[in-house]
């Protein structure tokens, strides 16, 4: 597997210039005798796919729910991210560029990152020319917020339903190109399987959700947008669909693979309540800017928050760390709460939470001023919960959240499959390590408005591309996958269910096993262990899972068994990766390499490259590849938080 | 927070296909936490009907947070169930008592086929969007974003009307299945804003044909919509939008 990156050459604030500059076009009238095919109406799929069919692309897009505006980049809360420096703080692109790379704990690569910051700041004049309806100062200029990880306000938001309103402008802007059809749009038809011919990506075999039926779409390219693989670990704050499917079938098919170790886990959710719990819910972030984080200092302290006095609570955070106290990096944050729970200082029902304390803020402020900055979060909380944190703290939990890995791309994020791209969270390309609030939303638009209408007229006016055909032989063979896939699944349901699994029981086993061992901290025991357990539930899955009904027929158990099925097959190189990554760095702590106080310890001389694993037909054990990262214009220093 | 645990008789509505006539069917379900969310809640009877061989009951849902607006069913004949304000997937079971009684029923309306059980096909909402429920610019080449002002208040209602889900409680709730409030929804938040104000007869027009040719009901004030509404779309954006096309019925 060859990893060409492909950065171009000159200077880093050139780069994306001199890239466009030397890319081939393609004719304008020329460009409706292309197809595309977008997987995905995310962020980062709607704006793909509108942008590429206004620029003439004939687009073909796809989606698993019924709407493409309910993709899982609808529930994003806080905000998104760009350099204008509005706010006369100091702000530019050199910052945001910086503030991401570092936050990213110096795993992603310069050039990428670097164009990233360079386009922010159009996506947020397009998503306002659209009717973004991004929160305002009186004066009537937009407003901004801070977020964690910088020191300057550079965050646009709308209310806390930033990630609604940018989708929606999206999917406004599709909406427009399925009107004119110059997109056809497919909902409700879930990825099943890529097609090449001679190599390149030509097409795809989907699952029509309602029907059953399988479907064969050809295209002269395929752009992959379908979001983070956070549901492996069952629980997690995306929504239920979330998958890994689309990517590992591509990864099956020869994408390489990027850091799939690498996942976020936030500081602020809500504890988990019950075995019942289907999903975790994010408390955004912004709410450690009043409220104060805190753990009984007697372990097994079983009092109501409100009857421990002041000088038996430990504000860990405040005192572990001074000049940041409550605002340390997301990982910082988990990683210490789950210790606190770990030596039983943990609260609630579980003991498995800690304190967020809003007390202070109140007494110092007023209550107004309060429920005016977090008053539909209090709100939300209070319909989960049944507990308001005007009266009583917050419980907190830290919760999986983001996945940074994803399908390697280069600089024109191609996947190591020719004509195969990968947008968005599924690709693995700007947040390294870890990524930093508010720019996943950036990240997913700058891919779709601006960066892959360059890379697809690169790449079809690179080179001719035979016509294909859809009964042909490898499109007829990689339906027939599909269809032996699904037989197998359903193999151990005629009759009954008795001694049988349901898919839920796997999966939360499964991802029991990954959050235990291949979570916030790590060691080589436990990963060890991990990886001797997995093929025994593998085992478990394929010969006892009982999944009611058939095939051809809107058959929802056989959907999460399918999705399951894939993260079952990638929870193994997770391990493997985690594994073979004996540094800390960005959101995981590698219990092995660990300061004398306990903190994260990177190891540039080692690790400063990109881990991309290459699929060796599943018998064999995958391969591993390295990219070397790069840094000419950012020295790696080591994060401190004290 | 006290949890307790309540039994239930459910009425579930079940049918296989479009094409099947579906009926009712009942359920018992006991032990139920009263944390759970009432979507957990079908997990949970969905798991029991699975370890007995039994087709599991279909929904729609994804986000779970309140936001996709994926999930709905009408429960003992309010949309989204009791609680004001409340999408399904964020309705908790401690709303409910012990012994009781609830009926499930799917969104109805004429433009909503149901495909199985409680999912149906919203689709007719995207084509009312399709329709016109955008500013008609390209990517690329759009003025500085702070190069047109817009007054705080103005933009807050523009983000009122904005926060619609698309979930279809309001044509499902209201007598004549009109979808008037979501169509007056999107058309108000881009009357408002200034960037909207090239295409607004255009597009008043587009959305309301479409609407009409969708089979989608008239409004006949009953309000209903407003009531069910989960994110509290309020029923003076059907009178903006009614404004926006008797205006562009005028002019053209
Ligand atoms: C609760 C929450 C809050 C967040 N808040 C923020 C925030 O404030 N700021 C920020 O920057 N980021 C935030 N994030 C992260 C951000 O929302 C996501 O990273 C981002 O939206 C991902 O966008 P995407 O377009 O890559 O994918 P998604 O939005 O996940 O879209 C994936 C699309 O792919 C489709 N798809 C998937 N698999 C298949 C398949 N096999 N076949 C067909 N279609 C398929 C889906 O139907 C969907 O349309 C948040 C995330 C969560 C969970
Ligand atoms: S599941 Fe998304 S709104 Fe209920």
């Amino acid at each position: 597997m060859e990893l060409n990156s492909n950065v171009p050459e000159g200077p880093l604030a050139e780069k994306w210039d001199t890239h466009r500059f030397a890319s081939k076009l393609v004719n304008p009238a020329n460009r409706r005798k292309y197809s595309v095919i977008v997987v995905g109406t995310g962020l980062a799929g709607a704006s793909a796919a509108a942008t590429l069919a206004e620029q003439g692309y004939e687009v073909q897009t796809f989606c698993i729910q019924d709407s493409p505006r309910r993709a899982h980049s609808i529930s994003a809360q806080g905000g998104i991210n760009a350099a204008k420096n509005y706010q006369n703080d100091g702000d530019s692109i050199q910052r945001l560029f910086y503030d991401t790379i570092k936050g990213g704990d110096f795993r992603s690569r310069e050039a990428n990152v670097y164009r990233l910051a360079q386009v922010s700041n159009a996506i947020i004049d397009q998503c306002v020319a659209q009717g973004v309806p991004f929160a305002r100062e009186y004066g009537g200029t937009l407003a901004n917020r801070s977020f964690g990880g910088a020191q300057v306000s550079r965050t646009f938001y709308a209310r806390g339903q930033t990630g609604q309103q940018l989708l929606l402008g999206a999917y406004s802007t599709l909406s427009r190109q399925i009107h004119s059809g110059k997109v056809s749009m497919y909902p409700r038809k879930e990825m099943m399987e890529l097609v090449l011919v001679d190599g390149k990506a030509r097409g795809i075999i989907t699952r029509d959700i309602i029907t059953g039926e399988l479907e064969r779409y050809s295209a002269d390219a395929v752009i992959l947008a379908t979001g983070g693989y956070g549901n492996a670990y069952f629980l997690s704050t995306n929504a239920m669909a979330s998958n890994v499917t689309a990517i590992w079938r591509a990864h099956k098919k020869g994408a390489g693979f990027a850091n799939p170790c690498f996942v976020q886990i936030h500081p602020t959710c809500i504890p988990v309540h019950g075995s019942f719990q289907s999903k975790l819910t994010l408390m955004s972030e912004s709410l450690r800017n009043d409220g104060r984080v805190w753990v009984p200092k007697q372990p097994g302290d079983t009092r109501r928050a409100g009857s421990i006095p002041e000088d038996e609570r430990d504000y860990y955070l405040e005192s572990k760390y001074p000049s940041f106290g409550n605002l340390v990096p997301r990982d910082v944050a988990s990683r210490n709460a789950k210790e606190q729970c770990d030596e039983g200082k943990g609260v609630g029902t579980t003991n498995l939470a800690v304190y967020l304390d809003f007390a202070d803020a109140i007494k110092r402020d007023g209550e107004t001023t309060i429920l005016k900055k977090y008053g539909n979060l209090f709100q939300m909380y209070e319909k989960i919960t049944d507990s308001n944190p005007l009266h009583e703290p917050m419980l907190i939990y830290p919760a999986v959240h983001y996945t940074m890995g994803g399908l390697w791309v280069d600089y024109n994020l191609m996947t190591t499959i020719p004509g195969l791209f990968a947008i968005g969270e599924c690709n693995f390309s700007d947040h390294g390590a870890n990524r930093l609030g508010a720019s996943a939303l950036m990240q997913g638009l700058a891919d779709g408005y601006f960066i892959i209408g360059t890379s697809i007229a690169h790449y079809l006016g690179s080179g001719s591309l035979d016509p294909v055909n859809t009964d042909s032989r490898e499109f007829t063979d990689s339906e027939l996958q599909v269809q032996e896939r699904i037989a197998r699944l359903l193999r151990c349901c005629d009759g009954s269910p008795e001694g049988k699994v349901t898919v839920d029981e796997i999966h939360k086993e499964l991802g029991l096993l990954l959050w235990d061992h291949c979570g916030m901290a790590r060691n080589k025991e436990g990963l060890e262990k991990a990886l001797a357990e997995l093929p025994a539930i593998q085992e478990k899955f394929w010969n006892n899972v009982f999944i009611p009904g058939t095939g051809t027929e809107l058959n929802q158990s056989l959907e999460r068994a399918g999705r399951l099925a894939d993260f079952l097959e990638f929870a193994e190189i997770m391990i493997l990766d985690a594994l073979e990554r004996k540094e800390s760095c960005g959101c995981h702590l590698r219990e092995e390499s660990q300061t004398e106080d306990h903190e994260a310890l990177r190891d540039d001389a080692g690790y400063s490259h990109v881990s991309v694993w290459e699929y060796q037909g599943g018998q064999s054990a995958p391969t591993l590849h390295k990219e070397q990262l790069l840094f000419e214009n950012v020295t790696p220093s080591q994060r401190s938080y004290k | 927070m006290t949890t307790t645990s309540i039994s239930l008789s459910l009425e579930i509505w079940r049918q296989k296909d479009s094409r099947d006539k579906g009926d009712f069917e009942t359920y018992t379900l006991i032990n139920i936490s009263t944390d759970m969310s009432f979507l957990e809640m079908l997990d949970v009877l969905n798991e029991q009907l699975t370890r007995e061989g039994k087709d599991p009951v279909a929904f729609d849902h994804d986000c779970r947070e309140g936001i996709c607006g994926m999930c709905g069913v009408v429960i003992n004949g309010i949309a989204h169930g009791p609680e004001p304000e409340t999408t399904l997937c964020q309705l908790h079971m401690r709303h409910f008592n012990d012994g009781d009684t609830l009926v499930i029923e799917p969104f109805r309306s004429r433009a909503f086929p149901i495909r199985k059980d409680l999912v149906i096909d919203r689709s007719a909402l995207d084509r009312i969007i399709q329709a016109g429920g955008y500013v008609s610019v390209n990517t690329g080449g759009t003025p500085d974003a702070n190069a047109i002002p817009i007054p705080a208040p103005v933009a807050e209602l523009a983000m009122d009307a904005a926060s619609c889900i698309g979930c279809g409680a309001c044509v499902a709730s209201c007598p004549n299945g009109s979808a008037m409030l979501f169509t007056g929804a999107k058309i108000s938040q881009l009357s408002l804003l200034p960037q909207g104000h090239p295409e607004r007869h255009k597009r008043a027009m587009a959305m309301v044909t479409t609407m009409d040719k969708e089979g989608f009901g008239n409004c006949t004030n009953e309000r209903e919509c407003e009531a069910v509404c989960p994110k509290g779309i309020s029923i003076r954006n059907i009178a903006r939008m009614n404004r926006e096309f008797v205006r562009a019925s005028f002019l053209s």
